[in-house]
C-alpha cells in the first residue's frame, strides 16, 4: 500500500476532513480547516468529496515523501514556497510525487494554511465518524495529535495524478484579506452604537499568538454597555467575543460549543477562511452584511465549488526570480482543462 | 408564556433565547423545544445546542431559509412548553480522598468548613445537567449547596486528571478532559460520561440528575477497572 511520509513537520500540522460534526450539544467542538474553502480546493483538485481528509499545513512549513509507489497530490494555498528536489513550484499545484523525491512546503510571505490533498484516501481510524484532528482532547487525525517527523499515513486507493506538476488556477484563492464581513450579533446590544461602529472600523491588529482556536485582536478597546459577563450560551464558528479588557477574539475552527462573554458580531461563513489567513502583524477591518447578503456569498462560494478546479502547466520561466513569483501570471484563465 | 428572541449568530446560527439567567424553570423550556425539534426536524438543521438559557440551531442556510426555521420553531414553541420524555437519575461513584479529591482541603478553607463537611454537602445534593461545553463530555451541573459555593480560582490550577469532579463558581461539574482550570477539584468518578469508542459515547443528556455517591480509593480503582472493561458503573434511574 502506498503511504505519505512526514519528513520534517512545524509545529501545528493536522489531519483534518470536513468536521466532527453533530457533538455540539456534547461539549464536542468540529475542528475541520481553518480555511474551508482552500481544504475543499485541495480535494476537488485531487478529485476527492469535498470534505475528504486532507493535511493542514501551517507556517511551521512541512517535508514530505512517499513509499510504495507515485501517488498523486493537490496542493492549495496562497503565498507558501512550494519545491520537489529544490525545483520550486507554484504555490497551489498539482503534482505526482515518485518515491525517493521530497516535496518541501514552506511559508512564504503571505497566507496562514496550506491544504495538501492526496489521489485516494488516509487511511486512519475515525473518532465520531470524522478524521478532524482536535488536539485539546487528543483525538483524530494520526493519534489526536498533530504530525511530527517519522510519521507515516497509509493511502487507500493511492495513485499516481498528472504526470507534469500543473498550476491550480483558482482566482478564488486570491481573496482580498483587509474587509472581514461579519453579521452583528447576537449579543450586539451588549454595546453602545458609537462601539459597534468603533468595532467595524477598527483597524484591528491581527496578533501572533492566534492558534486553531482563537484569533485575538489587538486595537483600540471596546467598552461594554451592559457588563462584560453573559450567562454561557452557544458559540458558532466565527463568532467574535469581547471579554472585559474590551479587545475582541474570532472564535476558529477548534473554538469552545458555548461561552460566557458578549459576542458583538459573526464573521460570515465565506470569508471565515479569509480572515484565518491573515497572518499576525496585518492589520483589518470588519464590515456589517445583512443575512441575505451573508447567504448569497455563501451560495456563489458553493456554485464555484461544483466545477473543476482549472490548471494550467508550470512554465519553467514562471521561477525566475522572486519578482515573477510575485507576479498574476493567469490573469484571464478560467479552465485550462481539456 | 413570553415568546422567546430570535438572534442571529452568523447566517447558519440561530440563537433561540428563552432568558439571560440561570434557572430551571428556562432550561425546561429550552429542553421541551429541543425535544419537539428533535421529533420534527426542518430539512437543513443540522446541531441543536441546549445552553441554561437559550438553544442554538445550527443549520444549512443554503436548505433551510431563516424565516422558515422561525416559523418552524414557534410554531413548536407554542405547542410544546412542557418536556415529554422523562429525565433520567444518575448515581455515579465519587472518590473524594486522596489522590483523587486533591482541592478538598483547599476549598474547606476557602468555604470555612471542614473537609468532611464539604465531602458530606457535594454528595448530599442532587443536580441538575444544564448543559455540555467547555471540552467534550464537559456537563455543567446546577443544584450546588449554598455553602460551597466559592468563585473560581483567580489564576488556573495545573491540569487535572480524566473524569474530575469539580466545583466553582456556584456550579459543579464532571471535567472528562484534563485541562488546566479555576474549579475546585474535589474528587473522580471512575464513570466516563465521555468515552469516544463507546457506541453510545455520551449517556448523560442534559436536563438529567446526577447524585454522587462516595467510595473509597481501593473501590474507585476496582469501579475504573470495570468500567474499563466496557461495564458501566453508573446507576441508572428515575428523576423525581
Amino acid at each position: 500500500m502506498r503511504a505519505l511520509v512526514i519528513e520534517t513537520a512545524g509545529p501545528g500540522i493536522s489531519v483534518q476532513d470536513g468536521g466532527r460534526h453533530g457533538y455540539l450539544r456534547y461539549g464536542f467542538t468540529a475542528a475541520g480547516p481553518m480555511d474551508p474553502l482552500m481544504h475543499a480546493i485541495a480535494n476537488r483538485a485531487a478529485g476527492n468529496p469535498l470534505d475528504a481528509a486532507a493535511i493542514e499545513i501551517s507556517t511551521g512549513g512541512v517535508t514530505l515523501a512517499v513509499e510504495g509507489g507515485a501517488l498523486g497530490l493537490a496542493l492549495a494555498s496562497t503565498g507558501f514556497r512550494i519545491a520537489l528536489d529544490g525545483e520550486p513550484l507554484p504555490s497551489a499545484v498539482a503534482l505526482t510525487l515518485e518515491p525517493g523525491r521530497s516535496l518541501v512546503v514552506r511559508a512564504g510571505d503571505t497566507g496562514s494554511w496550506g491544504y495538501l490533498a492526496v489521489h485516494g484516501r488516509l487511511d486512519l481510524a475515525p473518532v465520531l465518524g470524522s478524521l478532524a484532528t482536535h488536539t485539546r482532547s487528543g483525538v483524530g487525525g494520526l493519534d489526536g495529535r498533530g504530525l511530527a517527523a517519522g510519521d507515516r499515513i497509509p493511502v487507500v486507493d493511492g495513485r499516481p495524478g498528472e504526470r507534469a506538476p500543473h498550476r491550480l488556477v483558482a482566482p478564488r484563492l486570491d481573496r482580498a484579506p483587509d474587509t472581514i464581513r461579519v453579521m452583528l450579533g447576537p449579543q450586539d446590544d451588549y454595546f453602545a452604537p458609537d462601539q459597534v461602529a468603533a468595532f467595524l472600523a477598527g483597524p484591528w491588529t491581527v496578533s501572533p499568538r492566534g492558534d486553531r482556536m482563537a484569533c485575538f485582536l489587538d486595537g483600540t478597546p471596546l467598552t461594554h454597555a451592559r457588563g462584560h459577563d453573559i450567562v454561557s450560551d452557544g458559540v458558532a464558528m466565527g463568532a467574535i467575543q469581547v471579554p472585559g479588557n474590551g479587545l475582541p477574539i474570532v472564535l476558529m475552527a477548534d473554538r469552545q460549543s458555548t461561552g460566557g462573554y458578549p459576542k458583538i458580531a459573526t464573521v460570515i461563513g465565506p470569508d471565515f477562511g479569509r480572515l484565518a489567513q491573515v497572518r499576525g502583524g496585518a492589520r483589518i477591518a470588519f464590515r456589517a452584511v445583512s443575512i441575505a447578503d451573508a447567504v448569497a456569498a455563501r451560495r456563489a462560494e458553493a456554485d464555484v465549488l461544483r466545477g473543476p478546479v482549472p490548471w494550467e502547466p508550470v512554465v519553467r520561466t514562471d521561477f525566475a526570480s522572486d519578482f515573477l513569483l510575485g507576479l498574476n501570471l493567469v490573469d484571464g484563465v478560467t479552465d485550462g482543462r481539456p | 408564556m413570553s415568546v422567546p428572541r430570535l438572534l442571529d449568530a452568523g447566517e447558519a446560527a440561530l440563537v433561540v433565547e428563552f432568558g439571560t439567567t440561570v434557572d430551571p424553570a428556562l432550561s425546561d423550556r429550552v429542553l421541551a423545544l429541543d425535544e419537539a425539534l428533535a421529533a420534527d426536524p426542518p430539512q437543513g438543521l443540522r446541531e441543536r445546542v441546549p445552553t441554561y438559557r437559550s438553544l442554538m440551531l445550527h443549520y444549512d442556510p443554503l436548505v433551510l431559509d431563516r424565516a422558515r426555521l422561525v416559523d418552524h420553531v414557534l410554531r413548536l414553541t407554542e405547542n410544546a412548553a412542557e418536556r415529554t420524555g422523562a429525565a433520567t437519575l444518575w448515581t455515579l461513584p465519587c472518590c473524594y480522598d486522596a489522590p483523587h479529591g486533591e482541592d478538598v482541603v483547599e476549598l474547606a478553607g476557602r468555604a470555612g468548613l471542614s473537609p468532611e463537611a464539604v465531602v458530606a454537602l457535594h454528595a448530599g445534593a442532587t443536580y441538575r445537567v444544564y448543559m455540555y461545553g467547555f471540552a467534550p463530555g464537559f456537563a455543567y451541573l446546577g443544584g450546588l449547596p449554598e455553602d460551597l459555593a466559592v468563585p473560581r480560582r483567580a489564576s488556573p490550577r495545573p491540569p487535572h486528571p480524566r473524569n474530575a469532579v469539580v466545583v466553582g463558581g456556584g456550579l459543579a461539574a464532571v471535567a472528562t478532559v484534563p485541562m488546566p482550570t479555576g474549579w475546585y477539584v474535589v474528587g473522580a468518578t471512575p464513570s466516563r460520561l465521555y468515552a469516544p469508542e463507546r457506541a453510545k459515547s455520551f449517556f448523560v443528556a442534559a436536563g438529567d440528575a446526577i447524585r454522587f455517591e462516595p467510595v473509597d480509593a481501593a473501590t474507585f480503582d476496582a469501579l475504573a477497572a470495570r468500567e474499563a472493561s466496557g461495564e458501566p458503573v453508573a446507576r441508572q434511574g428515575r428523576a423525581a
